[in-house]
This record gives C-alpha cells, sequence and structure tokens, in this order.
C-alpha cells in the first residue's frame, strides 16, 4: 500500500517534469537543490563554532562558574553584568584603553594611508617591490612583530633612543613606562597596519572612472579640489569598507599588547584593553562567569561600533 | 607676445613637473624604508653576537655570525613548533577550502548575499568570545593540547576568510561556461567540478596561502589550546621571551627563521596576496 503510493508520487513528480539533464527547468531545480548542497557544511561549521558557543557563553555569564571547567556552577541572574559595570578598577579603564587604542590608531592609518595611497596612484617604477615591502608588516607573524619592537624601543640599548639622540631630542621609555606604552603600542598597530588601508584604497582607486577628474580639471579645479571634492566621494564607500575592518580588527588587538606587555597588559595594566583583561580573567583567574559577562558586553559593543560605522558610511554614499 | 606665452608656459610646466615626481619619488623611497627598515633591522640582528645586538652604534655593517642560529636549532624548540604550525596550518587550510569554497561558489553564483553575510559575522565577533566556551568544553572532553582542537580552532578563522575570498571571485566568472557544460550533459556538480573549480583553482590558491599565513600567525588559539608538546611559532617565540629574556640574538634568529617563509610568500605571491587581501576585504 505504502509502496505504491510512494511510487505513485514519483511517477506523477516524473512526469511532471522533462526528462533529466538538458531541460532548463531542471537545470534551475538541480542547481537549487546543489546550492542548498555546497552551502551546508560551512553553514553548519560557522553554526556549530560560532552561534553553539555564543549561546554557551551567554548562558555561562549567568552563573557563578570559577576554578575547574568541571566544578559545580550555579545561576546567579545579572550579577556578573552588575559586578563588571561596576568595576571602575579594571574593567572601565580596559574600556577606556579599548577606545582610546580603536580612535588613535585607526584614524591615524586612514589618513596615512589615503595620503600613501594618493602619493602611489600614478604608477611609477618600482612599483611591485613597494607593494611587496608594504604586505610584509601584515602578513608578518604579530609576536615576531612584537619582539622586534623591544628591540628597537628598548629604553637603554634600542636603536630608537640611539636615533632620537643624534637628532638632539630627550630619551624616551616607549614600552618601559606607564604613561607611554598604550602610544608606543598604538604607533606599531600603526606601522603594521597602514600598509593595509593603503592598498585597500589603492585597489579602490583604480576602479575610479577618470571622467569626473578631467571634468573637473576642464572647469580649473586645482589637486587639492580634485581631491577634496571629485577623489573623495567617489572613494567613500572603499574608505568606509577599509574604516570598519580596521575598527573591528583593531578593538580585538591582543597578540601586540600581550607579547609586549605580558598578563595584565604590564605592572599597573597600562595597556590592558578589553581583550586582554577578558583573556585573563579566563585563563589566568579562571573566573569563567565574570569573563563570560565581560564577553557578552565586548561583543555587544563591536556589534554596536560596526552597525554604527556601517550606517555611517552608508549615509555618505548616498551624499 | 601670444606665441613667446605659448612656448614659455609648457616649458614651466614640464619643469615643475619634473620637480614635482621628484618629490613623489623621494617621499616614496622614505616611506618605504620606514616600513621595510624594522624587519630588515631584525634579520640583521639574528646575525649578529648578543654583544652587537644590544649595542645600538653596531648598524648593518658588521661581520656575520650563525651562532644564534646554531644554538636555537640545538635547543629544537623552535624547528619542533615549526613543524606543528606546517600541521596544524596545512590540515587546518585543506579542510577549510574543502568546506568554503563550495559555499562561496553557490553564494557567487546564485547572488546569495544575504547568506553570504552569515560569514561576516566571523569576522565581527571577537574570537576570545568564542574561544571561552571552547575551551569550556574541550577541557572537559580532554581535547586541550590536541592536535585537533587547534586545527578546529583555526577552522573558524580560515572557513570565513576562504569563502570571502572566494565570493567576489566566483561572482567575476562568466554562468556562461557553465550553461554550455550543461548543455552538452553535465550535471549540475558536473559542471561545477568540470569546470568552474579548475578556473577557480587560482583564486583558490591565494585564499588558501592567506589561510595559512593567518594559521601560521595566530597567537591567541595556540596560548590556550597547545601544550608543550603541540605548541605553534608563535607561542615558542612568546615563551622564549620569558624564559631568555636577555638572548636578544637568540630571539631575533627564531623570529627571523619564523618570518622568511612569509617574506618568501610576499616576494612570490605579491599581486595575488593583494588581490585576494583586498577582494575578501572589500565586500564587507
Amino acid at each position: 500500500m505504502s509502496t505504491t503510493e510512494v511510487r505513485v508520487t514519483a511517477t506523477a513528480r516524473d512526469s511532471a517534469r522533462p526528462p533529466r539533464g538538458r531541460a532548463p527547468r531542471t537545470v534551475e531545480q538541480a542547481n537549487r537543490r546543489l546550492k542548498w548542497a555546497m552551502l551546508t557544511p560551512a553553514l553548519a561549521f560557522v553554526g556549530l563554532m560560532i552561534v553553539f558557543p555564543l549561546a554557551f557563553t551567554i548562558n555561562l555569564s549567568l552563573t557563578d562558574a570559577f576554578g575547574a571547567v568541571n566544578a559545580d556552577k550555579h545561576h546567579v541572574g545579572l550579577r556578573n553584568f552588575v559586578d563588571a559595570l561596576s568595576d571602575v578598577r579594571r574593567f572601565w579603564p580596559a574600556v577606556k584603553r579599548t577606545v582610546v587604542f580603536t580612535i588613535g590608531a585607526v584614524a591615524l592609518e586612514m589618513v596615512l594611508g589615503l595620503a600613501l595611497a594618493m602619493l602611489m596612484r600614478k604608477p611609477f617604477r618600482g612599483m611591485r617591490w613597494v607593494r611587496t615591502i608594504l604586505i610584509i608588516p601584515l602578513l608578518t607573524t604579530p609576536v615576531a612583530i612584537g619582539i622586534l619592537w623591544l628591540l628597537i624601543l628598548d629604553p637603554t640599548n634600542g636603536v630608537a633612543n640611539h636615533l632620537l639622540a643624534s637628532v638632539g631630542l630627550p630619551r624616551m621609555e616607549f614600552l618601559g613606562s606607564v604613561s607611554q606604552s598604550l602610544p608606543t603600542l598604538m604607533l606599531i598597530d600603526v606601522w603594521q597596519w597602514t600598509p593595509m588601508v593603503t592598498l585597500l584604497l589603492l585597489a579602490g582607486l583604480t576602479t575610479l572612472p577618470e571622467e569626473p577628474e578631467e571634468a573637473a580639471l576642464v572647469d580649473g579645479a586645482n589637486a587639492w579640489q580634485r581631491f577634496r571634492h571629485v577623489v573623495l566621494p567617489m572613494l567613500g564607500p572603499t574608505i568606509g569598507t577599509a574604516l570598519v575592518l580596521r575598527a573591528v580588527d583593531a578593538l580585538k588587538t591582543f597578540d601586540i599588547l600581550y607579547a609586549t606587555k605580558g598578563p595584565g597588559g604590564g605592572s599597573d595594566f597600562e595597556a590592558e584593553t578589553l581583550n586582554v583583561y577578558a583573556y585573563g580573567l579566563t585563563f589566568d583567574y579562571q573566573e569563567y562567569g565574570l569573563a563570560a559577562a565581560v564577553l557578552v558586553l565586548f561583543t555587544l559593543f563591536i556589534v554596536g561600533v560596526v552597525v554604527l560605522l556601517r550606517r555611517r558610511s552608508g549615509r555618505k554614499d548616498a551624499a | 607676445m601670444t606665441a613667446s606665452h605659448a612656448t614659455a608656459a609648457p616649458r614651466g610646466r614640464t619643469g615643475r613637473r619634473r620637480g614635482l615626481a621628484w618629490l613623489r619619488a623621494a617621499a616614496i623611497t622614505v616611506v618605504t624604508l620606514i616600513f621595510a627598515l624594522p624587519v630588515v633591522w631584525m634579520f640583521a640582528a639574528a646575525f649578529k653576537t648578543n654583544v652587537q645586538v644590544t649595542d645600538p652604534r653596531v648598524g648593518l655593517w658588521f661581520s656575520p655570525t650563525l651562532e644564534n642560529f646554531r644554538n636555537i636549532v640545538e635547543d629544537g624548540q623552535i624547528l619542533r613548533s615549526m613543524g606543528n604550525s606546517l600541521l596544524v596550518g596545512v590540515v587546518s587550510t585543506v579542510l577549510s577550502a574543502v568546506i568554503a569554497v563550495p559555499a562561496a561558489w553557490a553564494v557567487g553564483r546564485f547572488r546569495m548575499h544575504r547568506t553570504g553575510s552569515l560569514v561576516l559575522v566571523a569576522r565581527i565577533v571577537p574570537a576570545i568570545s568564542l574561544l571561552v566556551p571552547w575551551y569550556y568544553l574541550f577541557a572537559q572532553i580532554g581535547l586541550v593540547g590536541s592536535y585537533t582542537v587547534l586545527i578546529l580552532s583555526q577552522m573558524f578563522v580560515s572557513v570565513p576568510l576562504i569563502t570571502w575570498i572566494m565570493i567576489s571571485f566566483f561572482a567575476g566568472l562568466p554562468v556562461e561556461l557553465e550553461e554550455a557544460g550543461r548543455t552538452d550533459g553535465l550535471s549540475a556538480f558536473g559542471a561545477f567540478w568540470r569546470i568552474t573549480l579548475p578556473l577557480a583553482a587560482p583564486g583558490t590558491a591565494t585564499a588558501s596561502l592567506l589561510a595559512f599565513v593567518f594559521s601560521w600567525n595566530n597567537f591567541m588559539f595556540a596560548l590556550v589550546f597547545a601544550d608543550d608538546r603541540t605548541q605553534t611559532v608563535p607561542v615558542a617565540l612568546f615563551n622564549f621571551i620569558s624564559y631568555a629574556s636577555t638572548d636578544w640574538g637568540g630571539l631575533m634568529a627564531a623570529a627571523t627563521l619564523i618570518t622568511v617563509p612569509v617574506v618568501v610568500a610576499a616576494v612570490v605571491g605579491q599581486k595575488h596576496l593583494v588581490a585576494g587581501l583586498t577582494s575578501g576585504a572589500s565586500k564587507g
């Protein structure tokens, strides 16, 4: 009985459809089936590795998990969030450092990156070598970069102070001092990531049409006016993309901070951003519940920044 | 009057233009040196004695020694960790490409950008907020310290990266070739396998190379999940700072050793890597 039913539906479906292979309707159906088959492994992976862990983190943030990972834990409501948000000794300074580091480093990178991209816009001899050199900082292992700068910026034996002295400038403590650590780390970030902004903007510049600029030239606009009123608006979407990318990555910076300043961002937590703080809470102090709460806040913060930046750059597109 | 003006103006302009071109060349040279010199300094320091490394007056002219390299090779930890990084990088990249390339094809070929942007979530969410639950779960099943966890966690970075680069690659391929294959009797999968995939080989190579480099560089996952036996290069280097804080020569030799493959990749694949980095980013 059931077998016949299955057979009937099968034949009905077969006859409703042209024979396998060539007819366009089948191609479309085959495509539809195939595209979901091709997507499923990746979507399943993303779901398993991201959605599920995030749900787990949210759940963990509502418990008093501490110490061993298989220790008993109890739900404590929003206590971890209250504890984090009322912590003016570690949490809020870390938020402030994260914001200062991100805004400072990314702003410099955008300005320098744009200037460099404009400088390199017209092809020149040796362009290939310059581009090769530019991608080396952003492909190099961050821990190696951190160690390299520790050597260069060493307060007593570093070559940076030697150079400063040779032009008559005072010696600097750089990463050796509490007050200069964060600005120095921002400059290292600028050294490492300005090339990325430059390469992105160069790619954007090559796709721009030439006519608007030629028209402005004919109208007598000088170089600065052409840049300000023609190139810059057309480059808006690319600048927006570069800004979002850099902001997201700068907010999450960890490797260089940890490699140069160690756990807690140094003796006075001077380089402790939210990322370093959350890492320490989890893996040095095993405060899993509190750490999870900080991570939920951190994630919301980053998502908020992305939404804000995308909306703003979207408005720029329209203008 | 008009004639003399006409002849004078161009000469003045070309003179100024030549001056500007010279200024531009100088500016580009200075900037390039700023980005290149620190890395050159690292390579140079690897061949200096410990006394020379910490003497800033010793510039780039000195008689090089291989002593630092001999020491770290004898110690063995850096070479072992390079082996670990190679293993984790290759396996995670291959597995990621196997699941990411078909997904990117589906998104790029059928313009499913909403579905594709799900992958973007993985770029935004801070890795550490996933690391905590992974650690929690993997510690309970006793997997922390294993290659499996290192490979799985690395795939979290590689799958979105490869997908993102390949979406724009597939979107740029003409659909007609695939359709021609279909009319010649290939199945939907057959057309993808026999026609589109071979065309996508260069893009896949670029994306995979980038994924491998990011795996080679990844510090945080390895810091949490690797043990002494499975530690990868960034962790081995980091441990080296705390254990041998005065051995600058050894540190620079180790840093050089792990940077050389990256520099080689940059020189060989310069054009493709830039294209990959920017296409992976420009749709963000």
